[in-house]
């Protein structure tokens, strides 16, 4: 599916034939240059408000969605073929800017989800083609994938804009870039999986050989739809499994476009099967599989402390890191940095700043350029922030700014902003998923430690401070699956991914994924003379 | 090491097909195919999927080549620009089919090389683009040369045969599609070539940083141009190094038409500078260069010597050679014979005899040596020399008139020393390098011929007993490169392959290469290892960070 006249970024422009100037251009590399210039590569130039004044030369260039999309694919992809849903029933999607119906799509039961087992089953016996294929060709099929994704990165950004909620440039830069990226480094990874030769006693020779699992089921949420969909499948697919992905009901539309562009690069059938569907039935039904050997599973999770401690000359830098590791995403993200604590001298000053920042924000239709910040992503969510929102007021925070929602239509909350916020309250011990930034204040570091700790979950955390001994006192104390230092939300797909606790099983991305779409087995010969 | 059963071959540098006579057949898609040979097994062993199997080079598979490639980049590659010489000098590139001169190619020595080096090194200074770039965007670089050389493959092939005069079907089939593939495999490498955390006693944080070593001097061979320009820029650039390359003086050609792919992809200035030139001028002059950080050379043992000397005479700078062979080809007598004649026969004609791991020394268990011998005179009588642009052209010519006298000086020696010449021996044709195929049984491990080097198209063929004494005498030479063993029986491969004094050890295949697996040298056939993981070693210098912290915690 080209996009003929999109024409701002082609996949083999200038961009993709020249990564120093992408660099330049994208402002989401994940590097150390954005870590140190911006401190955060999830920023985009939309970022602060006014995308059209921005600090790029040639903002006229900026991705503009495509209008009026096409929905091209609402069924089961299923052995590399679109299905009906056996039961016949279908899914209403949504835009939750306006309510507005986008399109039905099939809904996967029981019944489909035994059918796309059985293809990936199948795709996976002994000496399937994929089986048998060669580990870089493998890692050839994904760069492709990339290649496909990139080419059709603007309709994938509308979509997600569209059926999410987010906001456009936000999909494009981020979530599209961190899409193309992971499956390229998954690709390179496919055929660097080394097993070993073991030096075992006695007349022996033994090795390891680094197998794929089997059928792995995945199940994937709504808040970074795509991304998510690629942070599954690619390490997956580069180990050798075949999967069944069941993306959320919400937000159907890119996963399916991606299982378009994953048959158009050449997976064999049955090697990725999507079946879209609600977590009681679909993803109850994969959970439950007998015959799947591996399921992931991305969903919610809680609270991330964010510490700032002893900042002299940068506690801009730390609003600003702060104010974007909460509100990113409308507030819906799993690592949303969303207790801020403030050290005491500087609390009254970082409070201020703050509400500044949650002010400026510009909320309206996530489509239209200078909007940066959109809707959540449905009523049910709606209902809980608004709800959490009423119990922090009632409980005695101070809110500064917000506290309801916005607009005439769709689910528009205002960016809100407490302050003193105590750790006993409702809202700073449950998962608000909404654009809600709670900050505390704290005296020493051994307390702050210890309240950032008191918590059943272990994500992500940041650490705010110049000191390079707090920084790493603190960052070795907490119980986080990811410590950001002077920065947030500094997120690459090099680097693992995944939570302590009862933020999550296992990592995600980086080497360390490949360690949970693997199966190690030794085998041992009998030699007739050992020789060192 | 452990591969699924499909197919080894389907992955060997050549595929070899008995039953046809040209019998290269290399797999450039996506789809994986086997040869007819391998096919016969498989459909004994696995009934199942209908796998398409092309064995020969159909007409489709390969573009008609132009048997007259124009030749676009004659200049030198510094800072992204085309130079003359500084002092003016050009050098002939000879045809080797016909001895007639291409054209004339600008020819670097020491000021050259100072001017390259003076743009590597800005390149690598603090805070340049190349320093600051993200390692995926390095990755993403390499990607796009090795799409850029995927679209010129034909192009490529043509000039690599015209140069070097090796046939168009090989370097089509086989060094193009090697060398696209060493390129996105270390372009996977960039943002994975990751350090540790370490824990150390005591209230310390310690981590290593794995760094480029800074300004690469690489001076690469002329029997597989394109491949060992790939194989050395590929591990260079994914760790961050620039590079000073020296390519061979016979075959300059095809290694300047990728330095303008380079540019074009978009490498900053003086990440890579490649330069034609002699060893001895400007060869010398990177190996003794005081700003150079580390020399990489691929050559014969002869030169390994000068350059390691040149290293230590001058910065100590890190020195890895990949050097000459006499490698071992052990058929014990429980092999598939006509599998081990042609593999046999492969592994020493392939490439016109010029490879460093050429399996030159062919011991054979004397219950089967006689038959062997016979098998493999017949095979090589077989072998079709000729025009290297004609697809049905197994052999193409020596590269130079010094290797062609070289090759007949050792034919001589092996006469005269008793070996029994039981083909070829002589020159194939009028005009070009060309040398028969030729065939010596009875060799005797004493023999020149069993000793040295012969990089030309000479088999030798000796008679063995045991496993324990074939294995000693395999070992008995300077040389540790390759070794091969043919075998069925599993605790015979296992202890062969296991005693072996050699960095590559094959068992039931020859020159089987990945990018993937790590080649190089025991002994005098080198230092360090090329390819696979092991490759980047060579390239990284490891740093240790360590940080007082006021306590430590687990």
């Amino acid at each position: 599916m080209p996009l003929n006249g999109a024409g701002v970024q082609q996949t083999e422009g200038s961009t993709a034939a020249s990564p120093t100037e992408a660099k330049e251009d994208n402002m989401t590399d994940n590097g150390h240059q954005q870590q140190s210039d911006n401190g955060c590569n999830h920023q985009s130039p939309n970022q602060n408000h006014k995308p059209q004044h921005g600090d790029r030369p040639e903002t006229q260039t900026l991705p503009m969605p495509v209008p009026d999309p096409p929905i091209q694919y609402t069924k089961l992809f299923i052995n590399n073929e679109w299905h009906e849903s056996c039961s016949g029933r279908k899914i209403p999607v949504y835009n939750p800017a306006t309510g507005t119906l986008l399109c039905e799509v099939e809904e996967a039961d029981t019944e489909d989800v035994d059918e796309a087992v059985r293809s990936a089953r199948a795709a996976f016996q002994m000496g399937s083609p994929w089986r048998s294929m060669d580990a870089s060709d493998r890692g050839q099929l994904l760069n492709k994938l990339a290649d496909l994704v990139e080419r059709d990165r603007l309709l994938l950004a509308t979509l997600e804009a569209l059926d999410s909620g987010k906001v456009f440039l936000m999909a494009y830069f981020v979530d599209l870039m961190a899409t193309i990226k992971t499956l390229r480094y998954y690709g390179g990874w496919a055929d660097k999986i080394h097993g070993k030769t073991i030096p075992v006693d006695g007349e022996y020779f033994t090795y390891t050989r680094h197998e794929p699992i089997g059928v792995c089921g995945q199940i994937i949420p709504w808040n970074f739809p795509v991304m998510m969909f690629a942070w599954k499948i690619a390490p997956a697919l580069c180990c050798g499994n075949t999967v069944v992905i069941k993306p959320a009901e919400q937000t159907p539309l890119s996963a399916l476009h991606m299982a378009a562009l994953i048959k158009e690069a050449g997976f064999p059938p049955g090697v990725v099967n999507v079946v879209p569907g609600y977590g009681q039935t679909a993803g109850c039904a994969i959970s439950h599989h007998m015959d799947i050997d591996k399921i992931a599973f991305t969903g919610s999770t809680a609270l991330q402390p964010f510490i700032c401690a002893h900042v002299y000359l940068t506690v801009e830098h730390a609003v600003e890191q702060a104010h974007s590791g909460l509100f990113f995403n409308q507030g819906q993200c799993c690592l949303a940095g969303s207790r801020v604590f403030v050290e005491g001298p500087i609390y009254e000053e970082f409070v201020h700043r703050s509400v500044e920042k949650a002010r400026g924000k510009v909320l309206g239709n996530p489509l239209l350029p200078g909007v940066d910040h959109g809707p959540q992503i449905d009523q049910k969510q709606f209902d809980k922030i608004m709800e959490l929102i009423e119990s922090g007021k009632r409980e005695g925070a101070t809110l500064e700014c917000g506290g309801s929602a916005w607009g005439q239509q769709g689910l528009f909350i205002q960016p809100t902003v407490f302050s003193n916020v105590t750790d006993d309250m409702r809202i700073a011990k449950e998962e608000i998923f909404g654009p809600v930034q709670l900050i505390m204040c704290f005296r020493t570091t051994r307390e702050v430690i210890q309240r950032a700790n008191a918590t059943q979950y272990g994500l992500v955390a940041g650490v705010f401070t110049n000191d390079i001994d707090k920084a790493l006192t603190v960052s070795s104390a907490l119980q986080a699956g990811m410590v950001w230092v002077n920065c947030y939300n500094a997120m690459s797909v090099q680097c693992p991914f995944g939570g302590f606790k009862m933020s999550g099983n296992g990592r995600e991305l980086g080497e360390y994924a490949l360690q949970e779409y693997t199966e190690v087995k030794a085998v041992t010969i009998k030699i007739s003379q050992k020789n060192s | 090491m452990v591969r699924n059963r499909r197919g080894h071959a389907a992955r060997s540098l050549v595929c070899v097909c008995n039953r046809q006579p040209t019998l290269h057949c290399w797999f450039v898609s996506c789809v994986p195919q086997t040869s007819t040979m391998l096919r016969t097994v498989i459909s004994q062993a696995l009934p199942r999927l209908s796998r398409p199997a092309v064995c020969h080079f159909s007409a489709a598979a390969i573009p008609a080549p132009n048997t007259q490639p124009e030749v676009h980049y004659k200049k030198l590659f510094i800072n992204n620009q085309w130079h003359d010489a500084v002092s003016g000098k050009t050098f002939p590139t000879i045809n080797p089919a016909t001895g007639e001169v291409i054209c004339q190619v600008a020819e670097a020595d020491a000021a050259d090389v100072d001017k390259a080096v003076q743009a590597a090194r800005n390149a690598f200074k603090l805070g340049s683009p190349w320093r600051r770039m993200d390692a995926s965007n390095r990755g993403l670089l390499l990607h796009r040369l090795a799409d850029a050389i995927e679209r010129d493959a034909a192009y490529l092939a043509e000039l690599e045969t015209i140069d070097n005069g090796k046939p168009y079907a090989v370097s089509y089939m086989v060094d193009l599609p090697n060398v696209i593939k060493c390129f996105r495999y270390y372009a996977g490498w960039a943002d994975k070539w990751e350090g540790k955390t370490i824990p150390i006693d005591g209230d310390f944080f310690c981590y290593t940083r794995h760094e480029p070593i800074g300004v690469c001097g690489q001076i690469i061979p002329w029997n597989f141009p394109l491949l060992m320009q790939a194989w050395k820029l590929g591990p260079a650039l994914a760790t961050g190094n620039t590079v000073v390359m020296k390519v061979a003086e016979q075959t300059p050609l095809t290694a300047l038409y990728v330095a303008s792919l380079i540019k074009e992809v978009g490498f900053p200035d003086g990440v890579v500078n490649i330069l034609a030139g002699l060893g001895a001028s400007a060869g010398a002059a990177i190996a003794r260069h005081m700003d150079v950080d580390k020399v990489a050379f691929t050559g014969s043992t002869e030169v390994g010597h000068l350059i390691q000397q040149a290293s230590g005479g001058s910065n100590l700078k890190k020195v890895t050679l990949e050097l000459g062979g006499k490698s071992p080809n052990i058929i014990l007598s429980d092999a598939n014979m006509e599998d081990a004649v042609e593999q046999s026969h492969f592994a020493l004609f392939f490439n016109q005899g010029q490879c460093c791991c050429a399996g030159s020394r062919t011991y054979v268990q004397a219950d089967i040596y006689d038959e062997f011998v016979e098998r493999s005179v017949e095979r090589a009588k077989r072998r079709v020399v000729g025009d290297p642009f004609d697809l049905k052209t197994e052999q193409g010519p020596q590269v130079d008139q010094e290797q062609f006298n070289k090759i007949l000086g050792y034919i001589s020696s092996g006469k005269r020393e008793g070996a029994k010449l039981l083909c070829g021996g002589g020159v194939a044709a009028d005009r070009g390098y060309y040398i028969q195929p030729t065939v010596f049984g009875d060799v005797q491990d004493n023999m020149t011929i069993a000793r040295e080097e012969i990089f030309g198209p000479v088999m030798q063929i000796l008679k063995f007993k045991s496993l324990e004494e074939v294995v000693e005498r395999a070992n008995d030479t300077k040389y540790g490169l390759a070794a091969a063993v043919f075998t069925k029986d599993i605790d015979k491969a296992n202890y062969v392959s296991h005693g072996l004094r050699a960095g590559t050890v094959w068992i039931n295949c020859y020159d089987v290469f990945g990018a993937q697996a790590p080649f190089g040298g025991y002994k005098a056939s080198g230092n360090g290892r090329e390819l696979g993981e092991y490759g980047l070693e060579n390239y990284t210098e490891v740093k240790t960070v360590t940080m007082k912290v006021p306590q430590k915690n687990s």
